[in-house]
């Protein structure tokens, strides 16, 4: 073990002494909605992507001294036609190496397809969570380090499969999310071996929803997947499903979990479990007391320091800063086998890197990639126990 | 044996309690419509918003009952809240009729523009409660829930089947009940009844006979806004009140107006369960019902539904449409659209 140690360190050493003579800069493109419907989250993310840019410069130790600079560049999150502009310029004429981005699914597609893909050039976008980037032509060039929408589907068929559940009726809102939520839960529900009795849309800000329970109920099932709003339409159906005592167990999918459910329901829904998006993982609390001027727990700014992070530890072991080079390292850095890595260890893991190690970066989001290059997320499971929510575990 | 039984107790519990309920709360927002339209002769779009109006001034009331203890034993105590938001939700009423229907009345205007004044006197209401009480669900039941659980049900009769029935179900048949009784008896025996009749019938003649048009109207508008608080706060109490919601609600009470006849009292009660039982019976799921009835080898695959509960407000207009083709007066005799 001392042997390994100091041999690292030699040959730390040695590759930072040769890399004086070759040290240069290089270009990181932020490539996030400055402006329009999400820039209250990208005012905590792109700091965070150039933190970690920062914490790679300090450590002196990318590529044998290269340093990076990150330039921003707008996404509008809505505009596609401009998101596309900003990043022709990043490749073009800013000359990166790398894009952390886009943000939006929409403009994430349109910059992939119309730019970045032409271009041979790598995106790792923080927080674009459409199931349609997970089969999207991107010639192994786009990761992300947020999960799939599709991937909720996933975790909630374990969680009911692991309860013996073979049979549910399912219900959703009447939207994008729920209609998505739903199909993605259902293809993975039968994939595993379950069966779906029906899937049936709600309206929501209906006062009565006995017609719809009378449907579900008559389609019977072990319990009933409510993919809809806390106080609106999903309440409403569970409420009318246990009046006529046509479902007992409810599944609770992220737009149903809170404190208000079993607040306004009461005990009837003991028993009830379900999951939502969160972590308890060590590196969440690190970034956060790294972060200097930005709220380290605002919505996706540790995928952005994710993102920025993965993408120059790839090109540390893959040793060039050519996407075309480093875009095949991205999964091996992100996935065991090797030393697990936390925020603000980001010097050592170049180390290890340098050295020929392995390392499994953790980061402050606990990255795992799985399928085409997507984070796997992390996901509370919760039951209702006693009128209020305990978490089960995290997955 | 056992097997009918529980289809009969499935469809009671899935069908004909929620319909019932659901009918009579229609049955009361139709006779508000019909009893307008009959007497002041135009189609009141107000009356949902109206409703929403009554619902809010109950909740009012009930949530200062309810901060000096006052309750009604099992009962809601929007109960005793009612006659007073009867007594406001009228004084708004009135008033409306007075800024905005006596100009029309004195001009003699076409039904049509009474219409389209109605439907700024509906967005007016709707602005009111909005602003008063907000935009959200507000629930305002208390006292009992269950006159009798599901599982209870089950328990007593050892069927696989239960039916539960809600207090509020309850009282919303027995009041439709006991608020209609009121009206006919009002209608028929009364002589103030019997002059909004003369009235109604052939407005030159009564007045001829000394009949004051002044109160025949007032007392019109009154009943109108009696029954959309008692519709109102009968569907808030089963259901949950918002304003929204009652907005809504004008489509199915119209065409339970039309269908039973516009201006015909009878005609609107009917006209109520036939929308409300339609709505139902065409969305409901039969899988499990054939389940009990059918032999096993005829087990079905699917679903067994008409409609998806998507459709439920269309089963409303294909009604109104199929009776405005072939019989537009209604199932009775209304005075026709």
């Amino acid at each position: 073990m001392k042997k390994l140690i100091v041999s690292t360190a030699v040959a730390a050493s040695i590759a930072s002494v040769s890399s004086v003579a070759s040290a240069d800069e290089i270009t990181l493109g932020v490539f996030l909605g400055l402006t329009g419907p999400i820039e209250s989250l990208v005012a905590n993310m792109a700091p965070a992507a150039e933190e970690a840019v920062n914490e790679v410069n300090a450590s002196g130790k990318l590529l044998g001294g290269t340093t990076v600079q990150a330039i921003r560049a707008d996404t509008t999150c809505v505009d596609a036609a401009a998101a596309t502009a900003a990043i022709e310029r990043l490749i073009t004429s800013e000359n990166v190496r790398g894009v952390v981005g886009g943000d939006c699914s929409g403009v994430t597609t349109a910059a992939l397809t119309n730019v970045a893909k032409p271009n041979g050039m790598v995106m790792i976008s923080p927080s674009a969570t459409s199931p349609a980037l997970s089969t999207i032509e991107d010639d192994g060039l786009f990761f992300r380090t947020a999960p799939s929408d599709a991937r909720q589907g996933v975790v909630m068929t374990e969680i009911i499969m692991e309860r013996g559940i073979k049979e549910v009726a399912l219900t959703y809102t009447n939207n994008d999310y729920g209609k998505g939520l739903a199909d993605a839960f259902q293809a993975a529900y039968e994939a595993a071996g379950g069966s779906v009795t029906i899937s049936a849309a709600h309206e929501d800000g209906k006062a009565d929803y006995s017609a719809e329970v009378g449907a579900l109920a008559s389609a019977g099932g072990e319990a009933l997947v409510v993919a809809g709003y806390i106080d609106q339409g999903g309440k409403g159906i569970i409420q009318s499903s246990l009046d006529t005592d046509a479902f007992d167990t409810f599944v609770l999918p992220d737009g149903m979990v809170g404190d208000a459910l079993p607040e306004a329901i009461g005990p009837d829904l003991n028993g009830s479990f379900g999951q939502a998006p969160g972590t308890d993982s060590e590196g969440a609390g690190k970034l956060v007391e790294m972060a200097n001027g930005y709220d380290a727990t605002s919505p996706f700014a540790a995928e952005s320091y994710d993102a920025a992070a993965l993408i120059m530890l790839a090109m540390q072991a893959a040793g060039s800063t050519d996407p075309q080079k480093y875009k095949d390292s991205v999964m091996d850095v992100a996935n065991a086998p090797g030393e697990k890595i936390l925020p603000g260890e980001l010097g050592k893991a170049l180390e290890i890197l340098a050295s020929g190690g392995d390392i499994d970066y953790v980061g402050a989001s606990n990255v795992e990639l799985i399928g085409a290059g997507e984070s796997a997320g992390n996901y509370r499971e919760i039951e209702i126990k006693d009128g209020a929510l305990s978490t089960v575990r995290y997955r | 044996m056992d097997n009918i039984l529980n289809a009969l107790a499935l469809m009671a519990n899935f069908v004909f309690v929620p319909a019932i309920a659901y009918g009579s709360q229609l049955a009361l927002g139709a006779l508000g419509v019909t009893i307008v339209f009959g007497i002041l002769r135009f189609s009141n779009f107000a009356h949902g918003d109206t409703m929403a109006l009554g619902t809010m001034c109950t909740i009012l009331i009930t949530w200062w009952f309810q901060s000096m203890g006052i309750s009604f034993g099992p009962l809601p105590t929007a109960l005793l809240a009612l006659p007073f938001a009867i007594v406001i939700c009228s004084a708004f009423v009135l008033v409306s009729d007075r800024v905005v229907y006596r100009f029309y009345r004195k001009q003699k205007a076409d039904p049509v523009i009474y219409l389209i004044a109605s439907v700024g006197v509906m967005f007016v209401f709707n602005g009111i409660v909005r602003f008063i009480i907000g935009p959200d669900d507000q629930n305002f039941a208390d006292g009992e829930r269950f006159i009798i659980k599901a599982r209870e049900f089950k328990r007593l009769t050892g069927l696989s089947e239960g039916i539960s029935i809600k207090v509020s179900q309850g009282i919303t048949v027995v009041t439709m009940i006991v608020v209609v009784a009121l009206l006919f008896w009002f209608l028929n025996k009364t002589r103030t009844g019997k002059s909004m009749r003369a009235y109604s019938d052939n407005e030159d003649l009564a007045l001829l006979s000394g009949i004051n048009p002044d109160k025949v109207v007032a007392v019109t508008w009154i009943i109108a806004a009696a029954l959309a608080t008692i519709a109102g706060t009968l569907y808030g109490l089963d259901k949950s009140f918002k304003p929204f919601t009652y907005f809504q609600l004008l489509l199915p009470i119209f065409a339970a107006a039309i269908v039973g006849g516009l201006g015909n009292p009878l005609g609107a009660i009917a006209g109520g369960f036939v929308i409300a039982f339609s709505e139902i019976l065409v969305t409901y799921a039969y899988k499990k019902f054939a389940g009990y009835l059918m032999p096993e080898d005829w087990k079905a695959d699917g679903l067994i539904q008409l409609l998806s509960t998507d459709y439920k407000f269309a089963v409303s207009f294909v009604i109104l449409l199929l009776v405005l083709l072939f019989r537009p007066t209604g199932i009775f005799k209304g005075t026709g659209v």
